[in-house]
């Protein structure tokens, strides 16, 4: 599963050898995360958000273990025992803010890692299956997040609950049942609590089981890059050991100082004051807000006001909400154009920052204002733009767009000239992509 | 003989084995389904029954029927004549205030205080609370608006706020559910 140049793992001492006849794990790490795997070259710092993503994956297990150790899953005291943990227990308020803040960070650096693949194009062949894993697991994030947030039982995460289980309400026929089949009551309580503790728990190990999957597939074709031209040959590429462990070592440093910056000195910025307050199920928020990374979601679920002939507004919105994250599925056979990368893609990149970038970012704001004119109209413009940009607009700029030309190879974009290029065929022979382009 | 129609001992074994293990699969997957539904406890504290005999015409009171808010109100003459004078084939979910309430008890605005649209509960039962541009409810959530009838008039909600069964066992007091 790698290049012909790839490094061979041969261990020196007779343990290695007498285990890699038995159990080749470490050959395994030295292929996955070592001196084995051949990465282009010309990686950008965008590239680095992968491993920082799994390395929020990891902090948010590790502190999510010490939290269960303090937490009781029940309403009566499951508010209390969170606080408990903050103010009691030794070195409780790091872990719960850890975990609390490495939540948002963790949606920080995948955003920054989706939108890394839309603007370079990462999800095209033949990385599409990467791609697929990758919403998979964005999906079980989203999951495993808003489950995580009900368990201190304050006023947003009860209400949070309900509109979010509420969304399965919408559904003609079996939604009723299946909402109350999901909270195990009719409204959310204590079956409802215990049950999403038990899947928070549990959901972060399937995320790493898809992870592992996500990385298998990533590493058959080999890493994309900036560049989007596929590697030739042994010079456009280094070893991920040791100098992808070095930049990845790089990006952990600055991560960990944003991320302490947000730990220690605000470490409420990103959360909403009435979570603070106990669980009342009979006292709505005057605003109820999902947690920030839903923000962009829950604006498209609210900007459906009307009903569309026989569907009612209620539906269309939870539809669209879905709609606009399953439509992410389909972005590898929507976009049609041989090119990857957004750098050679004047069209495609005019939109990408025109379009796409400022509808985000509109659904963002509009998702933490409140339900009133202007932002229900704004998210309704951004819904409507969001939509078109992945179901219109890259369909007809796949087919229209005239690209810029390709460099020959990563090693001539790198260098400005590659030796390789000498061995090139014949008047575009076997590279009608790049040499069209 | 069976092997002469090209069915063999062995293609028997195979399906009646398959089989086997379907029925299994589903009879595990079953009481692992249904397991996460709601529990007899739950489903046997289910109603609920209020003294309505000190809210006053104007009033509204919130109760509790199956863990969830149930708005209790008393009509004033003027509301009821709002909500009368509604073209009913206008509203989203057509329904007369005769409909939603008791005959002969039509000032008794029972319904649940739980939004149609995503399950808040909407203000305007307790004294002060906004009631939204119908004078009846309005749900802070997504902008709902409810009319003195507790009928949708305005927002994303689908549906007016629901009339749960409810029967009066004396003039002053309501049995919910």
């Amino acid at each position: 599963m790698s290049f012909p140049w790839a490094k061979e793992y041969k261990p020196s001492h007779p343990f290695m050898q007498w285990m890699d006849d038995r159990l080749p794990l470490p050959r395994l790490v030295y292929n996955s995360v070592g001196g084995g795997y051949p990465v282009p070259r010309n990686l950008n710092y965008f590239w680095n958000f992968g491993f920082l993503a799994a390395l929020c994956l990891v902090l948010q297990i590790v502190t999510g273990i010490v939290m269960a150790m303090h937490y009781a899953a029940n309403t009566q005291v499951a508010f209390d025992t969170v606080e408990q943990t903050v103010r009691d227990v030794n070195w409780g308020w790091m872990m719960r803010y850890a975990h609390a803040n490495g939540a948002s960070a963790f949606f920080v650096v995948i955003y920054v890692h989706i939108f890394r693949g839309f603007f370079y194009g990462s999800y095209k062949a033949p990385r599409e299956m990467v791609w697929l894993l990758g919403v998979v697991i964005f999906l079980l994030m989203m999951a495993t997040a808003f489950m995580g947030y009900v368990l201190p039982w304050g006023q947003m995460s009860f209400w949070g609950a309900k509109v979010i289980t509420g969304l399965f309400g919408a559904i003609p026929f079996v939604g009723e049942p299946l909402q109350q089949w999901l909270l195990g009551g009719f409204a959310p309580d204590n079956a409802a609590l215990n049950r999403f503790f038990s899947l928070h728990y549990l959901l972060p190990f399937v995320i790493v089981g898809v992870v592992i999957l996500h990385i298998w597939a990533l590493h058959i074709p080999g890493s994309s890059n900036p560049t989007g031209v596929e590697v030739k040959t042994e010079s456009d590429t280094v070893p991920f050991y040791p100098y992808y462990v070095a930049k990845d070592g790089w990006a952990i440093g600055v991560f960990a100082i944003l991320f302490c910056t947000a730990l220690f000195f605000f470490p409420n910025a990103l959360g909403h004051p009435d979570n603070y307050i106990p669980a009342n199920p009979m006292s709505t928020p005057a605003h109820i807000v999902p947690e920030w990374y839903f923000w962009p979601f829950y604006a498209i679920l609210r900007a459906f006001t009307q009903d569309f002939f026989f569907i009612p507004a209620k539906l269309m919105g939870v539809l669209a909400m879905f709609g606009a994250i399953l439509v992410w599925f389909f972005l590898p056979w929507l976009d049609r154009s041989p090119v990857r990368s957004g750098s050679y893609r004047p069209l495609y990149r005019k939109f990408f920052f025109f379009g796409l970038i400022p509808a985000m970012a509109v659904l963002f704001y509009c998702g933490g204002a409140p339900a009133a004119e202007p932002y229900v109209m704004f998210s309704q413009i951004a819904a409507l733009y969001y939509f078109a940009h992945f179901l219109i607009v890259i369909p007809i700029v796949s087919a229209i767009e005239k690209p810029d030309p390709l460099p020959f190879s990563i090693t001539e974009s790198v260098l400005g000239h590659d030796e390789g290029a000498q061995l090139r065929p014949a008047h575009g022979a076997t590279e009608a992509v790049h040499g069209e382009a | 003989m069976a092997e002469a129609d090209g069915v063999r001992r062995r293609d028997f074994i195979n399906i009646a084995a398959v089989s086997a293990a379907g029925v299994a699969g589903v009879g595990i997957v079953v009481p692992l389904v249904s397991q996460m539904s709601a529990s007899a406890d739950v489903l046997a504290a289910s109603s609920t029954e209020i003294d309505i005999s000190s809210i006053q015409p104007g009033q509204a009171i919130k109760a509790i029927f199956r863990k969830q808010p149930v708005f209790v109100r008393n009509l004033t003459p003027h509301e009821i004549t709002e909500a009368n004078k509604v073209d009913v084939s206008s509203l989203r979910d057509p329904q007369t205030l005769e409909e939603r309430t008791k005959e002969g008890k039509e000032n008794w605005l029972i319904t649940m205080g739980v939004c149609t649209h995503l399950g808040c509960v909407p203000l305007g039962a307790g004294e002060g609370e906004p009631r939204g541009e119908f004078g009846g409810y309005f749900c802070p959530c997504h902008g709902s608006s409810y009319d003195t009838a507790a009928r949708i008039r305005k927002g994303p909600a689908p549906k007016n706020l629901e009339v749960p069964d409810y029967a009066f066992t004396t003039d002053t007091v309501v049995k919910i559910g």
